[in-house]
């Protein structure tokens, strides 16, 4: 894809229609994959994200048990078909540092003193990709964890604020990561003022800073709620087929 | 990577310390350790650099070679950043393929030297879409005290303004190399301020023990026009709203008195 040439239209309008301040349009759905422990998918924008959690489960290698609590392992993965030019299936660096960043933003959620010696499993595989992702992946995590039983502090979501055209604007899409100034993605528990996952790059001010963290909390907490209803639409769900 | 044990008798007397607003190594929460800048140490690298931060000691080597561009940015020289956990700097580093951390700090370097634009890379196009020069700045800790990210970016940064450029002609397209050199063209001075979050307070530089008892990293990259370039948390823990904003104040600060370090003697 090549460079718009403005990320803003005459009124202050994205290139897909959206207000600076407003979300894609987000879809999910928890309890997708019957294999696995829990499982959630999500859509945002044209991100689709599919996240499984196996665990706790035994440790293998069995050396990597730790006797006071569970390890949790993550990998964020890209689907070669996800991008515009093919990825290679291998892991890249990208993905290493991303499966890294993501594992710490959901391992201070969750209770892993209640399972020492057992491993629980995270795999996050990006579908298709616009930008976001590693928010996305997070966001779909924590909806899988909560599906497969773990006890957490809270949910974890996540939400990126950046800079396009010079203006402040919230849940970046590809063409604004690429093309825009800055990006901020961040990741928190709402329920305890929690912010779990921080990173940036470009360049803001210390002021703009501020006010793109402010930004993607607010982001966070809107897909917080929907989070929540989605959990809860499962077992309304299955509530309706044990009535029928 | 192995992972290294502190007792907890230990664990207690630095959360204690540090309640009490001193560390266990007698600096105040937002000093740093003693920092030794020694650039233009290896002779067959176009530029290099150690940093001494404490005991902990980072060379970093720049390489320049002469490759092809990126096909989305054909007029644009390369910027490489690699790091190697050098296995003789620390009992945990094991030899073999880069692990997860020493991914993860060569891109946090990576980072802030690209996105504060610290070097000129559009000066560095021989022949746009077919040659450009690439950048190797290897980063290679040489002993592990804490705190490799900000020795190995000050490390990158005093190699980086370090380096020196064959002066060339084309010739048929091909490179002929003139007598002298020029330096390398550099635009901004990236700094990273590290923070531990240990007892719920935020310490500026862990070193080696603290980093084994905090709960969470938080890395923040300035450029010298004080803008935030870059952002790295890591770690297992969380930060508050305000304890990330009383960071990102901090950072500013410390970061103007490291740059000094790097760009002025």
């Amino acid at each position: 894809m090549s460079k718009p040439e403005k990320l803003l239209d005459k009124k202050g309008l994205r290139l897909d229609g959206r207000k600076l301040d407003e979300l894609r349009p987000i879809k999910m759905e928890v309890g997708v994959l019957n294999n696995a422990d829990g499982s959630a998918y999500l859509e945002q924008g044209k991100n689709k994200v599919l996240a499984a959690v196996y665990g706790p489960k035994e440790v293998h290698p069995k050396h990597l048990a730790l006797a006071d609590r569970a390890i949790l392992r993550c990998r964020y993965h890209m689907a070669p078909f996800s991008v515009e030019e093919r990825k290679s299936p291998a892991p890249s660096r990208r993905e290493i540092e991303l499966s890294k960043v993501i594992r710490e933003a959901l391992e201070p959620a969750v209770f892993l003193e209640y399972y020492p010696r057992t491993a629980i499993d995270i795999f996050i595989e990006i579908l298709q990709a616009d930008g976001g992702t590693r928010c996305a992946g997070i966001t779909t995590a924590a909806l899988a964890l909560a599906d497969a039983g773990v006890p957490m502090r809270d949910l974890v979501v996540a939400c990126a604020a950046g800079k396009v055209d010079g203006k402040l604007a919230l849940d970046l899409m590809d063409l604004e990561d690429k093309y825009g100034e800055a990006d901020v993605p961040l990741a928190m528990m709402p329920g305890i003022n929690a912010v779990t996952l921080l990173q940036m790059d470009g360049s803001l001010t210390l002021e703009e800073f501020q006010k793109a963290v402010k930004m993607a909390m607010e982001g966070c907490k809107q897909i917080y709620e929907m989070q929540k209803k989605a959990l809860k639409a499962k077992y309304v769900a299955i509530k309706e087929e044990i009535q029928e | 990577m192995i992972s290294s044990i502190v007792s907890r008798v230990k664990q207690k007397q630095i959360a204690q310390l540090i309640a009490k607003g001193i560390r266990l190594d007698g600096r105040k929460l937002t000093d740093y350790r003693e920092i030794k800048i020694e650039a233009g140490i290896i002779e067959r690298a176009e530029g290099s650099a150690r940093v001494l931060l404490g005991k902990t000691q980072v060379l970093v080597g720049v390489k320049i070679e002469v490759g092809e561009p990126f096909p989305d940015v054909p007029d644009q020289g390369v910027l490489t950043v690699n790091a190697e956990l050098v296995p003789l700097a620390s009992p945990t580093f094991e030899p073999g393929p880069p692990d997860e951390n020493s991914i993860e700090l060569a891109r946090v370097v990576d980072r802030g030297i690209r996105e504060s634009k610290a070097i000129a890379l559009e000066e560095l196009c021989i022949k746009p879409g077919k040659k450009v020069f690439i950048i190797f700045i290897d980063v290679y800790v040489l002993n592990h005290d804490g705190n490799l990210i900000d020795a190995s970016g000050l490390a990158a940064l005093a190699a980086l303004l370090n380096t020196k450029m064959y002066n060339y002609e084309l010739e048929n397209d091909e490179i002929v190399r003139k007598p002298g050199y020029t330096p390398l063209p550099i635009r901004n001075h990236p700094v990273a301020v590290t923070f531990g979050k240990i007892n719920n307070q935020l310490v500026v530089d862990p070193w080696l023990e603290e980093e084994q008892v905090m709960d969470a990293r938080l890395t923040i990259t300035t450029d010298k026009n004080e803008n935030i370039c870059a952002i790295q948390k890591g770690g297992s823990g969380y930060f508050t709203t305000q304890q990330i904003l009383d960071a990102t104040k901090i950072a500013k600060e410390k970061a103007e008195e490291l740059r000094k370090l790097v760009v002025e003697p």
